[in-house]
């Protein structure tokens, strides 16, 4: 694979779960990849806001909700790839390895460790948090009965 | 009007220093710290987002802690800090239909698909005081699961009813919404701008207006037709990539009232509806708000303009609370140029009135 044959569908998967995952499990994972390639920034890790938008009624024309923190960087491995992370909260460390796991997926003879030992593994944890979270919500699923009022 | 005044540096610092004293409360007592508050107290948090208008769980909960607990001095700063940052740009419309549901109730279908989830709440709760919490680590009962998760993405109730004709469609407006932290607000304004206002605006004011239209001072029928909480994801478009990508999740509380229309010379009765959307939980401030949204929406659909539920001037030009705090506050501050001219007044006419009597 390389980068002129990615598409962004798996791009913009992996770059979703590297975002949406806690930034501590990330580092953990990114800790146990052992020695990397050399790179440099590209755009220092910089906080800003995002301007969330929703749709008037769920699904009609689009207001400005209220904004949230995002911290983005651009890493370029030495002689490899660019990588880019957009990611949600102020950790500049999240944005650094977010930046730094997109540039490698991008080059062939890093995507496979990169993808097996970090993205599957925080897609896996965020599916099961997911599916957690439902679980315990059915459980909270209820049946009300209509009962017939003494005064009608 | 309060003048400008010198001195008084070392009393100021004084009273700060005393300020964080009391707020720092009794050494012997374990100092909080921003993961209990977040944790512990997270409606609390979700509040200062919502009304702050930034969703970060760990500036709201440091605002807090500063603050003391006050929510609209939590406000203050976090409207004060957002301002230092730029604007990177904005996101896609959220899709609150793909949320990931944890609660989605409905008070007009029973029988909805997907079912009623009441996830976790304070409804059905007796509202006595739980003095096993005053023990610390008291026991909870065991949180259930089900076999099998809720659906992965459910419809909204008011798709149901519009697919019958019963309803009105969603509100339309331009691809591209007004900002009011960008250009001063204009009236009348458009409901883009309405909402934006109202999500950012005062839970105790807008939820006394909506209170007060279902009274009598506004015409309102409202159903709460769906409350649903969960998670959503966030996505944008950056510039250096061209595609959407998901930067992350937020809770999210959404609510549609469903109300009454008897109709007009070009519509047929129907209902209408009220949009309500909160950051995190804050369910009373979703349903207050929909309501709202619905009462500003009187002269759209050539109902009488009454009430000041339904009168937008008053309800966005009230409903914030750190401009609201800011203008009864400033009367705090020195306004002796201005006193003492309305006491010379005062005694100049007073001086008149013994002359001219006797």
């Amino acid at each position: 694979m390389t980068s002129a044959t990615i598409d962004s569908e798996s791009r913009s998967h992996w770059m979703g779960v590297l975002a949406k995952s806690p930034a501590d499990r990330l580092g953990e994972l990114w800790s146990a990849l052992g020695d990397l390639p050399g790179w440099s920034h590209l755009r220092r890790p910089e906080v800003g806001l995002v301007m969330v938008r929703g749709r008037m009624g769920g699904d009609g024309a689009p207001f400005n909700m209220g904004e949230m923190t995002v911290t983005r960087c651009s890493v370029r491995v030495d002689g490899g790839a660019v990588g880019h992370a957009w990611v949600a909260g102020r950790s500049n460390s999240h944005a650094e390895m977010a930046a730094l796991a997109d540039a490698l997926l991008q080059m062939p003879q890093w995507h496979g460790v990169v993808a097996d030992r970090v993205v599957a593994p925080l897609a896996r944890q965020l599916s099961e948090d997911r599916a957690r979270a439902g679980r315990q919500a059915a459980a909270t699923r209820v049946d009300f009965f209509t009962m017939v009022r003494g005064e009608d | 009007m309060y003048v400008a005044v010198k001195g008084g540096e070392k009393a100021i610092d004084n009273a700060h220093a005393l300020m964080a004293d009391g707020r720092r409360g009794d050494e012997n007592v374990a100092e909080l710290s921003l993961e209990q508050i977040s944790g512990q107290l997270s409606l609390a948090v979700e509040r200062v987002m919502t009304e702050g208008s930034v969703y970060d769980r760990d500036l709201a909960a440091l605002a807090l802690k500063q603050a003391q607990g006050d929510a609209v001095e939590a406000i203050f700063l976090l409207r004060a800090y957002r301002t230092t940052l730029p604007r990177f740009g904005s996101s896609l419309p959220v899709e609150t239909g793909a949320m990931a549901i944890r609660r989605r109730i409905s008070a007009a279908f029973k029988d909805l698909p997907g079912g009623q989830i009441l996830g976790p709440t304070y409804d059905y709760t007796h509202r006595l005081l739980d003095f096993a919490l005053a023990a610390q680590g008291g026991d909870r009962p065991p949180v259930a699961e089900n076999a099998e998760p809720v659906e992965d993405s459910m419809p909204r109730v008011t798709d149901v009813l519009g697919h019958q004709g019963l309803i009105e469609t969603s509100g339309e407006g331009a691809e591209m919404p007004g900002d009011l932290t960008r250009q001063p607000l204009n009236y009348p304004a458009g409901r883009d701008l309405r909402l934006q206002n109202l999500a950012r605006a005062d839970e105790g004011f807008v939820l006394a207006l909506a209170y007060s239209s279902q009274r009598g001072y506004g015409n309102t029928h409202p159903f709460a037709g769906e409350i649903r909480m969960g998670e959503v994801a966030v996505e944008l478009v950056p510039e250096e990539l061209g595609f959407a990508i998901e930067i992350g999740e937020i809770t999210l509380t959404e609510c549609q009232m469903v109300n009454q229309f008897k109709g007009s010379k070009t519509v047929p009765p129907q209902f209408t509806r009220g949009y309500g959307i909160s950051f995190g939980q804050c369910e009373r401030k979703a349903m207050a708000m929909a309501l709202v949204d619905r009462t500003l929406r009187a002269e759209d659909l050539g109902e009488l303009v009454t009430n000041p539920a339904q009168d937008q001037e008053f309800v966005l030009s009230h409903s914030d609370n750190v401009e609201a705090s800011g203008f009864v506050q400033h009367l705090k501050l020195p306004h002796y140029v201005d006193f003492q001219s309305e006491l010379e007044m005062i005694r100049r006419l007073r001086r008149e009135n013994a002359e001219a009597a006797q």
